[in-house]
């Protein structure tokens, strides 16, 4: 294929940063934006042209996958940016009033006034949250949460100034009965003599002494079910990519935790990261992948650190690479792959795409990832979480680990309490303990306030009201509950919250994460938030189209249509709020109730 | 694809089709044995010489056993499967499908459109008055979007591409469906002068930096327009003259010759109305070309136009 590129060339910077990925191919695409923006802060015709000269990529195709990442420019944009919160979380505690102060002192978000609305950056338990970034030889991030306008106005106009020594919090820290979150807050996340001495990579052993089969059982007899949202067996998906006599295969942790709510990742991944890539390896040998990949979301800059630091150490003292512990014959590594700002980019096909240098659209299934996954071959995906049970199920025995959690989901769950809530943060608790126990180990809603309903799952998820706390959080009594776990999202909501503003949000989020691929979801989103706005803000069609009506039949085509679970679920949280909240009451008009 | 089978002759698989039992050759999809058994399903992505895009979901049918509605372009039968096409669900997928289409696009140019909407009852308008067309859909970011208060219907609507004089782009008709960067890139003329860039409502087709064709890597070989289902792209003449009214498409007659550029011997349909070549296809079931052309056989006729 001959390429024929513009007619511009890279700026000097632009040049040695791209250059430096001379003699590599497409899967390195979205490397090499991520260089350009760290350096100059937004991707210039020239540097786009260099990349596609470099890595040998149609610039049409280049330029389709730049602009599919909201974290990328493609237009001229200062070194400085503050990337605002606006999401969920962030709403219920004052993002909107931050937001109009911002307005009046900056202007509106843009790249002009050097702000720009972001959605849920996965810090929901120090909200408000901003995360400031800045282009240059070495590119700098800093978190600002919770934060409010006059730091992110100074943080705007002085750039970020990293803070070291950040470390991981969770509430329950030292808690004896925690099993995941055991050394989160606790061990110090850069030291592998200090991972060691708390039992880490006594797993792999025993592992490299089951051998995958012996693995794979252990699994499957723990009944692990997948964390990240679909609740899969892990056992079935590792047996059926071992059995795949096709080669390689690959892994893919899936680190791009955005579903909004969502933080339990992060506080692994920055608390404890050196049991992640642990769990990585014990599924590598396992599934028999010879590689594995950490896609890890983009606006994570502390964990992307430690992960980084961790694999270097892994390798240096061969927890990573050949003969992996002296096992001859095993050898695995790790690549971290940063995502660049779409949450769609956490489908499990989706992933592949966007590893492999293309848009991050979802495939369509079948062919399942363990049979036609990463490059066309059989790919195991794994949520963090999931992965991060399996040293914990090698060490104490599937036996014992069914013991804790309900015959149908077993084990510990974590769950990310934000909103309105006392304590905000991750909790760990035996799959079984009552939603009303999980409030008040977060000390329930703050003092005088009265709860208003739990959004549990996340935005694909659904409403609870404060009469069904005695659900029990399983799988199942979820699915009966006509609900799901999701990702593990407590969004609590006490009786100063806005529904309406909060349900409009979870509107535009899906729009606005919608690939665009199919009609359902990249028309529907639209016409869904365009319906919910009239019913919201009491403003029909002149025509008297029947906004609810419109609200159903819309979300039935999504559900049914759509290719992705993305579309599937995107009107599950609003159809829950109108028929279980009563909602359509407090906001509706002529067609409340029908 | 239309191909022509010489090896084994293929194994039958049986399936129940709305109730009844057919037997189609294994690796047919749905389509094919709806298509076999005289069932229309309306279609709009899949295209004959093309791998399956999957995008606008216009053709789906209910399989039991099945959480969601599959769509039948692509889905492979198996032994056993039980489909529906005419179901409560199918149809108000279709519905749907055709009037979220049909509010968002303007589908004026796209065959049958008009018959399937009727056959369903699809009503665009239900979503509200058209917001006005928008200057700016070439530089949306992805993940934001301008707020709204649902008073309009978000559009696509937007002015035409007219960068050079062989062929017009229309955006304000496109469905996205894919064919025209599939058929551009690797599966067929391997230019990958346009892709799907943006993303969600704002996802467009579109060459680098939406630069003007001239400038990109366009060849001009117009496989684009044979694949495009909605008139989105089209020949400068057919867009002028359906500009200034002298667009007919019943008096137009199609022939369809060999090309005498080169010794490949590509077949070209001629369109010819009022003794002038409007627009030239290609058949698609031809083994040479499978509808594909170059610059010359596509639009190399002015020279026997008398003007
Ligand atoms: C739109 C969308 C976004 C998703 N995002 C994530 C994510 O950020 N992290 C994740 O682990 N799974 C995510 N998933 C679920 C994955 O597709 C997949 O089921 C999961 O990674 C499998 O891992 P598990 O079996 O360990 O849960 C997402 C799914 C969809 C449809
Ligand atoms: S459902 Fe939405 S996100 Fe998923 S493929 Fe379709 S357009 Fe893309
Ligand atoms: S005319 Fe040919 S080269 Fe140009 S965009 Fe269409 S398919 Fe691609
Ligand atoms: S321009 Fe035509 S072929 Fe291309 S995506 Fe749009 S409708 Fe399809
Ligand atoms: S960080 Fe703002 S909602 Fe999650
Ligand atoms: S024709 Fe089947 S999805 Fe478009």
């Amino acid at each position: 294929m001959d390429l024929k590129l513009l007619d511009v060339e890279p700026t000097e910077a632009e040049r040695v940063v791209v250059d430096l990925f001379n003699g590599m191919g497409r899967d390195q695409l979205l490397p090499a934006l991520h260089a350009v923006n760290d350096r100059v802060g937004w991707i210039s015709q020239g540097a786009l042209n260099h990349i596609c000269r470099v890595l040998h990529v149609p610039p049409a195709e280049a330029y389709g996958v730049a602009s599919f990442y909201s974290l990328f420019s493609l237009t001229e944009r200062p070194a400085k940016i503050v990337h605002v919160c606006v999401d969920l979380a962030c709403q219920v505690n004052g993002a909107k009033a931050l937001c109009d102060r911002l307005t009046d002192e900056l202007g509106p978000a843009g790249a002009k006034s050097g702000w720009l609305r972001s959605p849920c950056l996965g810090v929901c338990e120090k909200a408000p949250a901003a995360l400031a970034f800045e282009a240059g030889e070495v590119a700098k991030e800093q978190l600002l949460a919770p934060t409010h306008a006059g730091e992110v106005i100074a943080v705007a106009a002085a750039g970020p100034s990293p803070v070291d020594g950040e470390r991981a919090e969770v509430p329950q820290a030292g808690d004896p009965g925690l099993r995941l979150l055991k050394r989160v807050g606790v061990v110090d996340p850069e030291s592998l003599d200090d991972y060691r001495a708390t039992g880490g990579y006594q797993a792999l052993r025993t592992a490299l002494l089951l051998g995958p089969s012996g693995v794979i059982r252990e699994v499957t007899d723990a009944k692990l079910m997948g964390r990240g949202g679909a609740a899969f067996p892990t056992g079935r998906k590792w047996d059926a990519t071992a059995r795949q006599p096709v080669r390689p295969h690959y892994l893919v942790c899936n680190a791009d935790e955005s579903e909004p709510g969502t933080f339990k990742d992060r506080l692994l991944m920055e608390g404890d990261p050196f049991s992640v890539i642990e769990s990585m390896t014990i599924a590598g040998f396992a599934a028999g992948c010879s590689k594995g990949y950490l896609y890890l979301r983009g606006e994570y800059p502390l964990a992307l650190h430690l992960l980084r630091n961790a694999i270097a150490k892994a390798r240096e003292r061969g927890f990573l690479g050949t003969n992996i512990m002296g096992h001859e014959g095993f050898s695995f590594d790790i690549e971290i792959r940063r995502g660049a700002g779409a949450y769609i980019c956490g489908e499990e096909t989706a992933i592949f795409n966007s590893i492999e240098g293309f848009r991050g659209e979802p495939r369509s299934k079948p062919p399942f990832p363990v049979e036609v996954g990463l490059f066309g071959k059989p790919t195991v995906v794994n949520n963090v979480e999931t992965l991060v049970n399996v040293p914990v199920i090698l060490a104490e025995g599937s036996e014992a680990y069914t013991r804790i959690g309900t015959a149908g989901s077993t084990g510990s769950k974590l769950f990310c309490l934000s909103g309105n809530v006392s304590r905000p943060g991750v909790y760990e608790v035996p799959f079984g303990t009552t939603l009303g126990e999980l409030l008040d180990l977060a000390g329930g809603v703050p003092p005088g306030r009265e709860l208003r309903a739990v959004l549990l799952g996340g935005a694909a998820g659904g409403f609870v009201r404060p009469d069904e706390l005695d659900l029990p959080l399983t799988l199942e009594d979820a699915r009966a509950a006509g609900t799901t776990l999701g990702s593990g999202v407590v969004l609590v909501l006490d009786d100063t919250a806005d529904l309406g503003s909060f349900l409009l949000r979870i509107a535009a989020f899906f729009r606005d994460e919608s690939c665009g691929q199919c009609v359902p979801c990249r028309i529907g989103t639209v016409r869904q938030e365009e319906a919910l706005h009239r019913l919201v803000g009491k403003r029909p069609l002149s025509t008297g189209a029947a906004d609810l009506q419109l609200l159903r039949e819309v979300g039935q085509v999504m559900r049914d249509s759509s290719i992705c679970g993305l579309g599937q679920t995107a009107w599950n949280a609003i159809e829950s709020a109108l028929d279980r909240l009563g909602c359509v009451e407090s906001f509706g008009h002529e067609e409340a109730g029908s | 694809m239309t191909i022509v089978e010489i090896g084994l002759p293929k194994r039958l698989v049986e399936l129940t089709l709305d109730g009844e039992s057919v037997r189609v050759p294994e690796g047919a999809t749905i389509l094919d044995a709806c298509t076999a058994s005289g069932k229309s399903i309306p279609t709009l992505c899949y295209g004959d010489t093309l791998k399956p895009a999957n995008a606008c979901r216009v053709c789906m049918v209910e399989v039991e056993g099945s959480r969601t509605l599959v769509p039948s372009c692509s889905r492979k039968v198996e032994p056993g499967m039980v489909v529906r096409t005419d179901s409560e669900r199918t149809t108000h997928s279709r519905k749907l499908v055709l009037e979220l289409l049909g509010s968002a696009t303007d589908l004026s140019t796209t065959p049958h459109v008009d018959e399937w909407m009727s056959a369903c009852g699809a009503d665009p308008s239900r979503f509200g008055p058209s917001a006005p067309p928008s200057q700016d859909r070439d530089e949306r970011r992805p993940g934001e979007h301008e707020e709204i208060d649902g008073s309009v219907a978000a559009t696509v609507r937007q002015p035409t591409k007219v960068d050079n004089p062989l062929y017009v782009r229309d955006y304000g008709k496109c469905i996205m469906c894919y064919k025209c960067v599939d058929a551009c890139g690797d599966q067929w003329q391997n230019s990958f002068a346009i892709s799907v860039a943006g993303r969600g409502f704002d996802a467009r087709i579109s060459t680098e930096f939406a630069t003007p064709l001239p400038d990109s890597a366009c060849v001009y070989c117009g496989n684009c327009i044979e694949v495009c289902p909605t008139g989105a792209l089209s020949f400068k003449r057919e867009h002028d003259k359906r500009e200034d009214g002298t667009w007919d498409e019943s008096k137009q007659t199609e022939t369809t010759t060999i090309c005498t550029f080169c010794g490949v011997g590509c077949n070209l349909t001629l369109h010819v109305q009022d003794n002038e070549i409007v627009k030239v296809t290609s058949p698609h079931e031809s083994t040479v070309t499978h509808g594909n052309l170059c610059i010359k056989g596509r639009f190399g006729w002015q020279h026997v136009q008398n003007r």
